[in-house]
């Protein structure tokens, strides 16, 4: 038997290895890149009906990619640790051969001439992109709902939303049709979807990872992470993204933390952990709680210092949060006026540039996207400015302070990621608020731009569905999240015997058929 | 309102002035010449072919950011330090949020409530005095591109058929800079106007950070105009843009002057609002209205860090300041002992440097200065263009100087050789041998005359032989008869002592 035991895998147990054994599989040449994006495109043939996790599958370019770093590998030239690993990227990212939409009408079809940072290092790094994952229209949502083109589903239970704004790139990973993807994370739209996927998800110091070619949403809380199904998988694909650019002005100079190295030793022997008082109680669902109180006494039983840190300004965080990112979007999205790109709805002949704008901004937004610019251009008025945009960016010092305050007692910080479980698709369509709690564990790391991740704690006993635990590092301490994790994921494997996703058989009974109607 | 106010008569500007009390305010901008961008690294090109100068950056592309160009920062702090502005330790840009087709962003990154620069003065000569014109601020922001507006009436985008914009411009490095209100100029306001723009597009050009070219764009000006009975509170003022020349300026402001005391006479109300400037008529119209007035919400950049440059930086910047116009105006008057009127006449003329460069090139000051002020001039003057656009170098019109002071040219036959250099015959050396205008030129010509003075004057020959030096001068004349006054006396003079020497 070979050291990845990939060896005698076909197709169909190709696409269960981890990233970290496939490309120690491309790397020992017991398989070939080609072979795993053929098994991968395949899976997503398979599955994406159901799924509906992809908007764009670029089979001939990933081909191209994979025989790529195949002859790389004959002609002995060195591969990097994630060689010739399929990986899902949200449509979020420009991409110089495929359309970048964003989810939206008003980018479909939209050729971007150029690759984002992140595609970039991707290409470099010998990842192949099997395609571009749907998501919330522009990253705003929780569900993947809000996408012009549909919603993706839970790989766990189709009938309930993946999560958002990522959930495309989520339920790729989770119903494997890639071991990695890439999400964006401005409110919690890569660890909430990976939470209610049962996946491990991370939101990197803002600044870590290039915003370059990121469409932006809101550009002071912006940031690109890895989604997979192992710690190390992730800390992997973490470490091939980051690093300065210097396209990016708010990208950071500063060495990458040693997260693969940290996702490697799962130890948290002294490792002081904060349990935050205000993110739990009223509003989260019970199995939730249970399975984070037993991750707590699990990190206690590790040798962690386990102790309850109180951030008082969090309960503000939402309200803040839900001022400056419509405040950023409402100018971020203001470019798309139909004038240069994109959808054009309206010219005539008679209408006035001014009318084309309006009536392509109207026909070509969404009505979150709609709501979020109309609540930020508010926001920015003159004479509303100081009251709310001017008052949360103060809110956002305050969490900033509780953070800091709280770092200086413990090393890091751990809270639910999401206070529910994944639900139903409709459920909170119609309920804006209700839908903006689903990030209330979540937002307050993107004000303070520091570290944060969630990775699987079980499944709560009422729905069968995964949770997640959060932990939060101060900024460029990212490795502390992955160390703690690792120590968390090997525990619980070890207790259950086998990896938590195994247990997610919903897809597999689509595709055999046995999935009924109306479910 | 609006229809009577427009049908009302401007008051002559002398009546107005002398009943009103104008202020006036001026809000400048400047491209800068830096090699790329603001924000990206496409080259700042002008008149390149449309759209060829451009990026995902300055075409606002989805996902793409900008960084800042270090040298716009250094040339803005360049302009602060000229202006004797406060330099900020720490500031920030802001987006100015606007809808319109030639924003690729739809939002201008531009400064707000920090700018870079703060708090100066700029000193200027107008109506024989001086004036310190306070600076509020200097700012750095992006340009936008051009539209070009095709069909319709006006020009604008209002009733064209279709528009079409070029890129190339968006994102070019644009300073702004404000003045503070000026007050007290009464009748000389729209010269102190021009006086302000002048010198301020003289120190940008000494400064090496633009080419200041109005006719171009990379200089735009904004007038703002107030006026209101002297002793009252300021009036309304309006904001006049498309003001595209020096003398553009000063004729908006005396516009708006009339027009508004016209306003004020028939008992209304001046509106505050945008006004637009035509060349042709020399009259302003409105723009946009304060009713349509844009709510910019500016906020601060988020994609850029805050701009803090090292002291030590700025005490670099400031050490390498050039000599500014005002300071080398004064070295210059001093070492060329010209009176006031004639330096004002130099400059007014842009014929600084030609003055500079012809004495650099032996020249005597005043008689560099007769030959610009008065000869040159005049031709420009019939000409009908500047004395700069003469088809005649500061070299050549020392040669010309030193050769009518050599005696090898009279002024009569000088002002033929300048003639001859406009019309494209050469330099004056090569004029004089074409058109045979040397004061007999040749030396065996000269030497000829030499020798037949002597032998007809042995008398006085035999006195010079004797060291009676003076006595040469007689010889000196009879050359000169003999070559009908074109020859040179002093080579003449040397000749004879040579022939003469015992």
């Amino acid at each position: 038997m070979s050291a990845t035991g990939a060896g005698a895998a076909d197709g169909p147990d190709l696409v269960r290895l981890t990233a970290a054994q496939m490309a120690a599989a491309v790397a020992a040449g017991e398989v070939s890149a080609a072979e795993l994006a053929r098994a991968h495109l395949d899976r997503i043939a398979e599955t994406d009906l159901h799924v509906h996790a992809f908007l764009h599958v670029a089979g001939e370019q990933a081909m191209a990619a994979a025989r790529e770093v195949d002859r790389r590998r004959a002609a002995g030239e060195p591969l990097g640790p994630l060689a010739g690993v399929p990986l899902a990227l949200k449509d979020v990212f420009t991409t110089a051969d495929m359309p970048t939409t964003c989810a939206s009408r008003i980018l479909a079809g939209w050729q971007p001439p150029y690759d984002a940072t992140v595609t970039a290092r991707l290409r470099a790094a010998g990842v192949v992109i099997l395609g571009k994952t749907n998501m919330d229209e522009f990253a705003m949502g929780s569900s993947t709902e809000n996408s012009a083109f549909g919603p993706s589903r839970n790989p766990w239970d189709l009938s309930r939303v993946p999560g958002g704004s990522s959930g495309g790139s989520a339920a790729a990973v989770a119903a494997y049709q890639a071991p990695l993807a890439i999400g964006t994370d401005t409110g919690g739209s890569i660890r909430q979807p990976a939470a209610v996927c049962g996946l491990v998800g991370v939101k990197p110091t803002y600044g870590g990872s290039s915003r370059y070619g990121l469409v932006a949403f809101a550009s002071s809380l912006d940031t690109p992470g890895p989604l997979a199904r192992t710690v190390l998988d992730a800390a992997l694909l973490h470490e091939a993204i980051s690093g300065h650019d210097r396209l990016d002005s708010t990208s950071l100079d500063a060495p990458v933390p040693p997260v693969v190295a940290a996702a490697r030793r799962p130890d948290v022997t002294g490792l002081r952990v904060g349990v935050v008082a205000e993110l739990s109680g009223e509003g989260y669902a019970p199995g939730v709680l249970a399975r984070f109180r037993e991750a707590v006494d699990l990190l206690d039983s590790l040798g962690a210092k386990v102790t309850e840190v109180s951030c008082p300004h969090f309960r503000y965080a939402l309200p803040a949060y839900y001022l400056i990112a419509p405040s950023e979007c409402s100018s971020n999205l203001a470019r798309f006026d139909g004038m240069r790109y994109g959808l054009r709805v309206g010219d005539d002949g008679q209408a006035s540039a001014e009318e084309v704008m309006s009536r392509t901004r109207a026909a070509g937004f969404g009505p979150e996207v709609k709501r979020r610019i109309m609540l930020g251009t508010y926001a920015l008025s003159s004479g509303y400015y100081d009251a709310y945009y001017g008052k949360a960016q103060q809110v956002r010092t305050l969490v900033i302070r509780d953070f800091t305050a709280a770092f200086e007692q413990v090393d890091v910080l751990v809270s639910p990621t999401t206070p529910t479980t994944a639900f139903p698709i409709g459920e909170r369509a119609d309920d804006p608020m209700a839908m903006y709690l689903a990030d209330l564990c979540t937002i307050p790391s993107n004000l303070a731009g520091n570290a944060a991740l969630s990775v699987p704690c079980g499944l709560a006993p009422e729905d069968g569905l995964p949770t997640g635990l959060q932990v939060m590092a101060p900024p460029l301490a990212d490795d502390r999240v992955y160390q703690v994790a690792a120590a968390v994921e090997a525990a619980l494997d070890q207790r259950r015997g086998h990896p938590l996703l195994a247990r997610a058989s919903a897809l597999d009974r689509a595709v055999l058929g046995e999935q009924e109607e109306g479910r | 309102m609006s229809a009577t106010a427009a049908g009302r008569a401007a008051v002559p500007f002398e009546d107005a002035v002398r009943r009103y009390e104008p202020v006036i305010g001026l809000e400048t901008h400047v491209e800068l010449g830096t090699a790329s961008k603001m924000f990206c690294g496409c080259p700042v090109t002008f008149g390149a072919a449309p759209n060829s100068a451009v990026c995902p950056v300055c075409l606002g592309l989805p996902g793409s950011l900008p960084v800042i160009n270090r040298a716009a920062i250094e040339y803005t702090i360049r302009i602060g330090l000229a202006l004797n502005c406060t330099i900020a330790s720490w500031c920030r840009f802001a987006r100015k949020n606007y809808f319109y087709p030639d924003m690729p962003k739809n939002y201008q990154i531009s400064q707000y409530d920090e700018p870079l620069c703060t708090d100066g003065w700029l000193e200027v000569e107008a109506g024989g005095r001086r004036w310190r014109v306070g600076i509020e601020r200097v700012h750095l922001e992006e340009d936008t591109g051009k539209s070009l507006h095709v069909g319709g009436v006006t020009g604008r985008i209002h009733g064209a058929d279709y528009s079409l914009v070029d890129y190339n411009r968006a994102g070019i490095p644009l300073v702004e800079v404000v003045t503070r209100p000026i007050a007290g100029a009464g009748a000389l306001a729209p010269a102190v106007a021009r006086a302000y723009v002048t010198e301020l597009r003289d120190l940008m050009r000494s400064l090496g950070v633009s080419d200041v070219r109005m006719d171009q764009g990379s200089l735009r000006c904004d007038v703002n105009t107030s006026v209101a009975p002297a002793g009252a509170p300021w009036g309304t003022r309006t904001e006049t843009k498309n003001v595209n020349s020096l003398r553009s300026v000063e004729r908006a402001v005396r516009y708006e002057i009339e027009r508004q005391a016209g306003v004020l006479d028939a008992g209304s109300r001046v509106i505050q609002e945008t006004r637009h400037f035509h060349e042709d008529t020399g009259m302003t119209t409105p723009g946009r209205s304060k009713e349509e007035a844009q709510d910019y919400r500016y906020f601060p950049e988020p994609d850029l860090v805050p701009v803090a440059p090292p002291p030590e930086w700025i005490a670099e910047i400031r050490a390498a300041l050039p000599e500014l116009p005002a300071a080398r105006r004064a070295r210059l008057q001093a070492l060329w002992g010209l009176p006031d009127a004639d330096m004002a006449a130099l400059r007014n003329a842009g014929a600084l440097d030609l003055m500079e460069r012809t004495v650099a090139a032996g020249a005597p000051p005043g008689q560099a200065r007769n030959w610009w002020l008065a000869e040159l001039a005049r031709r420009a003057n019939e000409a009908g263009t500047d004395l700069t656009a003469l088809p005649v170098t500061p070299e050549q019109v020392a040669r010309v100087i030193e050769l009518v002071a050599s005696g090898a040219l009279t002024h009569r036959l000088a002002r033929q050789v300048i003639d001859g250099v406009l019309a494209g015959e050469g330099s004056p050396d090569e004029v004089v041998a074409a058109r045979g205008l040397a004061v007999v030129g040749g030396q065996a010509a000269l030497a000829a005359a030499v020798d037949e003075a002597i032998a007809a004057n042995p008398d006085v020959a035999a006195k010079v032989r004797e060291g009676k030096l003076a006595a040469a001068g007689v010889l000196v004349g009879a050359v000169m008869r003999a070559t009908g006054g074109r020859a040179d006396a002093a080579r003449a003079r040397d000749l004879i002592l040579e022939r003469l020497a015992g």
